[in-house]
């Protein structure tokens, strides 16, 4: 596979794992966060952790989208989409995210509920053209990277004025959420954070570039190195923060050159400011509310905002107070730690955040890592 | 005086609610379309069931139902995906295939010239694989009550004497072998639905098996453990269902499977793991270690195992997990799915 191969070879890998080994101090931990999602599925997929020493310890941030997103969230998604004349369009991984009681737009789906799974926001646009009579609502979420698609899709329609397209916005943003990992009053509760280093997501800041990581670098004096998703870019970009560590240093650094620039995609960033605007608060499952993380339609889009158009009543439903995840997001456990894995939290039956999609942190090692617990405890 | 009655208008009709009466429209489109498309002296006799004979030996039987959306798709259609699906089942336990029937819910409004096309790739299919179809049913549903046609299938085979193929056979030490690279169904599905277009046309592998059964069968002997059709839930469905059949664990090398390199791209692109994907030509093999070299060269010798890998062994583990050393020289579960793989939006 061109473009994708090359980041997949394995004496590389094996060089800059060499390297990771000979630099680290094995005297000190390195515990090091990866925010995104995709990086996790990465780690898990590829099996990297067998490829670190002991003391270097990846903890798997809170980076999906899809898990990140509270029930009360579902919930709302779920009266809309079964409203009858509403034809709701989602992505394919939202469709088993459960919200209060069991309720998933999977079943939705199945008790009747028109809900499409879509592989665009051009798809959603397109069902919309094609069914006049019916109101059609996309499920908009995703962190920085998806926005500008939205924020294109919402410019069509208005291009189109088609009067029978909205939004149900659920757009977030990663420096927030990072900041809240460091210095939300949870941790109180929860216990010391420790974390070195974060590899921060490539995708992300292919629109807003590296510079909204300097202020959070400087500010919490954590290094921050933007990493590619390919197993090389991962490895490199873990070796970039082991010599930050070592140096004592604590700068935004760019592993994903090839794609990513200071300052983004301006035009991208443009369009996404001209049509969304901040939500005070925005609750994520894991991390409760989290202030400035999100976005919503500004007044001049209100036609096109769901929440408005259906007049959307804000559905919060408790997280299960068993459920680890708070402390797992932020490194103070592992999914081993907490009582609910692999006993009634599954990737069947997700309880909390961390189970919830493929990219979560338990989730990623009950599907590919929990070989290893049972090797440790043989060990031991 | 015989009634008068119009032909079957192949190239604009449709199948209404009288061709799932029970009437003279039924008999028609059953010998019309269904008996010309199958053609056998079995069907020819008119019955609502058919005596056969069979060989000594056992007998395996097996039943399957055919949903699959689209109907038409590169490299086949529901009706050669019918036979061969239920001709694989069948040869899985060494067996010969011999006998099939085909039951058909069809929606009102199906067209004539779409039902022929399907049949007569059943017929072509069933020709090829040495079976014939002996019985079937036709059922006509209301519009919006069937996704056009939905096929269901029966089938019978004979187990040649000696032979008892059986996930508790698999030891560990024993070597897993596939016929060839994964995914091409799953993905030739795909790439057909919610207008998905890939710049190469990926390929159904869709295919009977028999054949190449019987030629590893000869060429193994008793050495082969068991087989299985990794059809829906893939490799990685196929191994957790043997490992926990069979009380091993397995461990396979994935720099070992073949995934054609227009799959493994589709599947990149939609967040999609090969070792999950539905095949429809494919086997596993378990077999003895000092089996497992003639069993390979025979499989790649023939046209449908010419991809066929040796792609690890079973071991101990009362876990019962299947791990894979990857190919960036990692190790990882392949579990089991959790629900359907569904792509992913990051």
């Amino acid at each position: 596979m061109k473009y994708a191969d090359e980041f997949r070879d394995k004496e590389i890998a094996l060089g800059l794992a060499n390297a990771i080994q000979s630099e680290a101090d094995p005297q000190r931990p390195y515990r090091f966060m990866e925010f995104c999602g995709g990086h996790t599925h990465a780690i898990s997929r590829y099996g990297l952790e067998d490829m670190l020493p002991k003391n270097v310890r990846m903890i798997h941030g809170p980076g999906c989208p899809v898990c990140v997103l509270p029930a009360g969230r579902i919930d709302m998604a779920i009266r809309l989409a079964e409203r009858p004349e509403i034809i709701f369009c989602v992505y394919g991984d939202l469709m088993r995210v459960p919200g209060s009681q069991g309720a998933s737009l999977l079943k939705a789906k199945a008790k009747g509920a028109d809900i499409r799974m879509v592989y665009s926001t051009i798809d959603a646009l397109r069902i919309a053209e094609e069914n006049p009579q019916r109101q059609i609502v996309f499920f908009a979420i995703g962190f920085e990277t998806t926005t500008p698609p939205t924020a294109v899709m919402i410019r069509l329609a208005e291009k189109k004025q088609l009067a029978n397209f909205s939004v149900f916005c659920n757009h977030v943003l990663t420096p927030p959420a990072m900041q809240n990992i460091l210095e939300s009053p949870d941790i109180r509760n929860i216990g010391r954070v420790e974390i070195d280093g974060f590899v921060g997501p490539a995708h992300v800041s292919t629109i807003i570039g590296t510079a909204p990581y300097e202020f959070f670098a400087e500010e919490f004096g954590k290094p921050v190195v933007i990493s590619g998703f390919e197993p090389l870019d991962m490895m490199q970009a873990i070796l970039m923060l082991v010599r930050q560590v070592n140096e004592n240093r604590h700068e935004v650094e760019n592993q994903y050159s090839r794609a990513v620039k200071r300052d983004g995609n301006l035009r991208a960033k443009e369009e996404v400011s001209d049509i969304f605007e901040l939500r005070d608060q925005f609750e994520w499952r894991g991390l409760g509310q989290v202030p400035y993380s999100g976005l919503k339609l500004k007044r001049a889009f209100a036609k096109y905002d769901a929440e408005a158009r259906f007049d959307m009543k804000e559905l919060r439903v408790a997280d299960n107070p068993a459920c680890e995840c708070g402390a797992i997001l932020r490194g103070v456990k592992k999914p081993v730690d907490c009582k609910l894995f692999g006993t009634v939290c599954t990737p069947e039956t997700p309880i909390g955040s961390c189970m919830v999609s493929s990219e979560g942190a338990c989730a990623a090692h009950w599907t590919y890592g929990r070989f290893r617990d049972h090797q440790q405890r043989r060990a031991s | 005086m015989k009634a008068h009655q119009r032909k079957l208008d192949i190239k604009n009709g449709c199948v209404d609610l009288s061709h799932g009466s029970g009437g003279r429209a039924m008999a028609q489109l059953i010998s019309g379309l269904f008996h010309s498309a199958f053609g056998n002296e079995w069907l020819a006799r008119g019955n609502d069931q058919s005596a056969f004979d069979v060989a000594a030996g056992r007998m395996v039987m097996t039943t399957d139902g055919y949903v699959v959306s689209p109907l038409f798709f590169p490299g086949g259609n529901i009706g050669s995906l019918a036979v061969h699906g239920t001709v694989n089942d069948i040869a899985m336990a060494g067996a010969r295939p011999l006998y099939l029937s085909a039951s058909f819910i069809i929606e009102e409004g199906f067209r004539f010239s779409d039902l022929k096309m399907i049949a007569e790739s059943m017929g072509e299919a069933a020709r090829a694989a040495g079976v014939h179809i002996i019985t079937g049913d036709t059922k006509v549903v209301e519009r919006g009550k069937a996704d056009g046609l939905f096929i269901s299938t029966a089938g019978v085979g004979v187990v040649p004497d000696g032979l008892d193929l059986s996930a508790e056979k698999a030891r560990v030490g024993d070597r897993v072998l596939i016929s060839g690279t994964l995914g091409d169904h799953g993905v030739a599905i795909m790439s057909k639905r919610q207008n998905l277009a890939f710049e190469t046309e990926i390929v159904s592998d869709s295919a009977s098996l028999h054949d190449l059964v019987a030629k590893m069968v000869t060429a193994g002997g008793e050495g082969i453990r068991l087989m299985r059709d990794p059809t829906r839930g893939g490799l990685a469905a196929a191994l957790n269902e043997i490992a926990q059949q069979s009380g091993l664990g397995f461990r396979v090398q994935e720099e070992a499977i073949p995934v054609k390199p227009g799959v493994a791209a589709a599947c990149e692109l939609l967040g999609l793991d090969p070792l999950y994907v539905a095949n429809e030509g494919k086997l596993v093999a378990i077999v003895a270690p000092e089996a497992a070299a003639a069993v390979l060269a025979t499989m790649r010798a023939h046209p449908l195992g010419c991809d066929a890998a040796d792609i690890g062994e079973a071991v101990a583990d009362d876990h019962h997990f299947v791990q894979m050393a990857t190919s960036f020289g990692g190790g990882r579960i392949v579990d089991w799915l959790s629900g359907e793989q569904l792509p992913r939006i990051c």
